[in-house]
């Protein structure tokens, strides 16, 4: 049987070929190319100039091929505390914006994987829904409601249950909660899709034993769930480092997260060696949590079936 | 269960989808709100149209929206054929030469922060013209060409998941009964893997038209898709047309996944139907 699909696959001589080729093609050049162009011009010299960047490739006039690496970049970015401090702040924002989506996040997949079979799938469309909404617009609902004169402090000035405004919008706590707001359902889906294949008849056979249902959990539900933690867990933390939009429109313009620093670094300096640095950076730091998140992705998917 | 935490798990449940639908209504709400001052309720004059009104006499907002449709579709398209390739080549070819490059190409990104996919594709976009003259400066194309890179992504994750998990033997079976290749592949495996290319399509196109981050990077002057715009005018404050805007993209987002999400249901539910009465079981 197998042989015969192989077959038919085979003797789609063209077919073959081309859906390997074409997207493959199209990756390469979108995607591979532009990072080698990143990382090429982080080695470059800033020039006042279109594009900004002195050639790394020069051939003199001896026709020798002159490669100028030039370390200043990454020199600076050590150097100027601005860089440093986005830095950690952006893994510190990351870290706890991803322990706050999953305390949240997992009562709330183990609430929708042990519901009924027709209330979960409503369950699991309530979730999945704000993640198809516009983001931008769904933070822009936060402004409105952390302002000063917000729905918020309204609310609580009319209850008098404060006195004066509190302040929200544009510090970290509105980062905070723009970041879990948005990751949320990031963390909920991997979860669940892993806490609802957990075989029901181990936490009987606990119960039957005598455990108690806090004790089950914490050494039969938890410890089956951490592949879905982990993935959930990275789904939060990568793009949360890299955010642009959340600190932008709620964050303080004191402290930036370096996602903003590239961008300002790119669009209002014209320094594209020193963002295109930045942006190395920025997958230096993120290569680990990349390399978890593959691993637990393709063992998922069976890549290798 | 006991019953404390039978009370507790659907009460943080609750809490949860409180924290996620309370802004988006509270945006519905004032987007009849009669004030300007878009946290304090006009009683009087509420409820009103009137920033549905301006909002289609926005000559910037219609022109960008209409931009982010055609730039969103191309893109969706794009991306379900691409994006179904790969998903084939990563789940039936079994093991050839590139594999391994072609499956972290399509899971990276997934992963990467869209800054450095925003700023590498620019940078890609302007050693290119340099280079050889094209893409002619930013716009459409541009903007396109950066949304299928990341979005086909997204659909070779959706069919390779729907492959591995496929039932071969209609396939087999038609082989077995003399079918040709090429109609196996449209009569059973393209229509068995529908569903996939759907969500893949939607998806993609909600994508596309959420972007902000590598538009604003690969986008040209005269190419400001809806969210460009939006942006820009919110970081500049709160206005009332953007509650408006926000309460008409919210309904047709919750009226289209529904409709697809009943439609794939019941696809899904005569497809197993058919394919138990195909099998004898």
């Amino acid at each position: 049987m197998l042989q015969q699909l192989r077959q038919y696959f085979s003797v789609e001589r063209l077919g073959r070929p081309v859906a390997t080729a074409v997207p493959m093609l199209w990756l390469v050049l979108f995607f591979l190319v532009p990072f080698l162009i990143v990382l090429k011009i982080s080695f470059s010299e800033v020039l006042m100039a279109m594009p900004p960047y002195a050639p790394m490739f020069e051939w003199s006039h001896d026709m020798l091929l002159a490669i100028k690496l030039h370390l200043a970049n990454y020199h600076f970015l050590f150097t100027d505390p601005l860089y440093l401090d986005s830095f950690f702040y952006s893994i510190k924002v990351a870290t706890v914006s991803t322990l706050v989506c999953l305390l949240l996040g997992y009562p709330m997949a183990l609430a929708i994987a042990r519901a009924s079979a027709t209330r979960r799938s409503v369950l699991l469309m309530l979730v999945i829904l704000p993640f198809w909404t516009s983001f931008l617009l769904r933070i822009y609902a936060w402004i409105g409601l952390l302002k000063d004169d917000g729905l918020i402090n309204n609310a609580l000035l009319a209850l008098h249950l404060i006195h004066s405004p509190l302040v929200m919008a544009n510090t970290s706590f509105a980062v905070y909660i723009g970041i879990v707001y948005s990751y949320l359902p990031f963390m909920v889906l991997p979860l669940y899709a892993n806490l609802e294949k957990h075989d029901s008849t181990l936490l009987e056979a606990a119960a039957d034993l005598g455990a108690a249902p806090w004790k089950a959990f914490v050494r039969i539900t938890f410890p089956l769930s951490i592949p879905g933690v982990v993935a959930g867990a990275m789904l939060v933390f990568i793009p949360a480092v890299g955010e642009y939009v959340i600190p932008t429109l709620l964050g303080s313009a004191n402290q930036l997260m370096i996602g903003r620093v590239l961008s300002d670094e790119f669009f209002e300096n014209r320094d594209w060696p020193v963002a295109s640095a930045v942006a190395i950076l920025i997958l230096i730091v993120l290569l680990g949590p990349i390399v978890i998140f593959q691993r637990y992705r393709s063992r998922e998917l069976g890549a290798d079936a | 269960m006991t019953g404390r935490r039978a009370v507790l798990l659907p009460t943080i449940l609750a809490f949860g989808f409180a924290f996620l639908y309370v802004p988006i209504l509270t945006m519905v709400v004032y987007s009849f709100n009669a004030s300007r001052l878009v946290t304090v309720w006009d009683s009087v004059h509420s409820p009103t149209l009137k920033w549905y009104g301006q909002l289609f006499q926005s000559g910037q907002i219609m022109d960008a929206a209409w931009l982010s449709l055609k730039i969103a579709v191309m893109n969706a398209t794009g991306a379900v054929i691409l994006g179904t390739m790969a998903g084939f080549a990563l789940a039936r070819f079994g093991r050839f030469r590139g594999r391994g490059l072609l499956g972290a190409l399509t899971t990276a990104p997934l992963v990467l922060p869209e800054i450095i996919t925003g700023l590498s594709l620019l940078l890609l976009f302007v050693a290119l013209e340099q280079l050889i003259g094209w893409p002619a400066g930013r716009g459409v194309t541009t903007i396109t060409i950066a949304h299928i890179s990341f979005s086909l992504s997204y659909v070779a994750v959706i069919v390779q998941a729907r492959l591995v998990g496929f039932d071969e033997s209609l396939e087999e079976a038609a082989l077995d009964l003399g079918a040709r290749p090429a109609t196996v592949f449209l009569r059973i495996t393209l229509p068995l893997i529908a569903p996939a290319l759907l969500s893949g399509w939607l998806l993609s196109f909600t994508l596309s038209w959420d972007d902000v981050v590598i538009s604003q990077f690969v986008a040209g002057p005269g190419s400001s898709t809806l969210p460009m715009v939006i942006f820009s005018k919110v970081r500049l404050g709160v206005s009332p047309d953007v509650n408006a805007l926000a309460t008409l993209m919210v309904l047709l987002v919750a009226v289209g996944v529904v409709a697809s999400a009943l439609y794939l249901q019941s696809r899904e539910r005569r497809l197993a139907r058919e394919m138990r009465m195909a099998l004898g079981a």
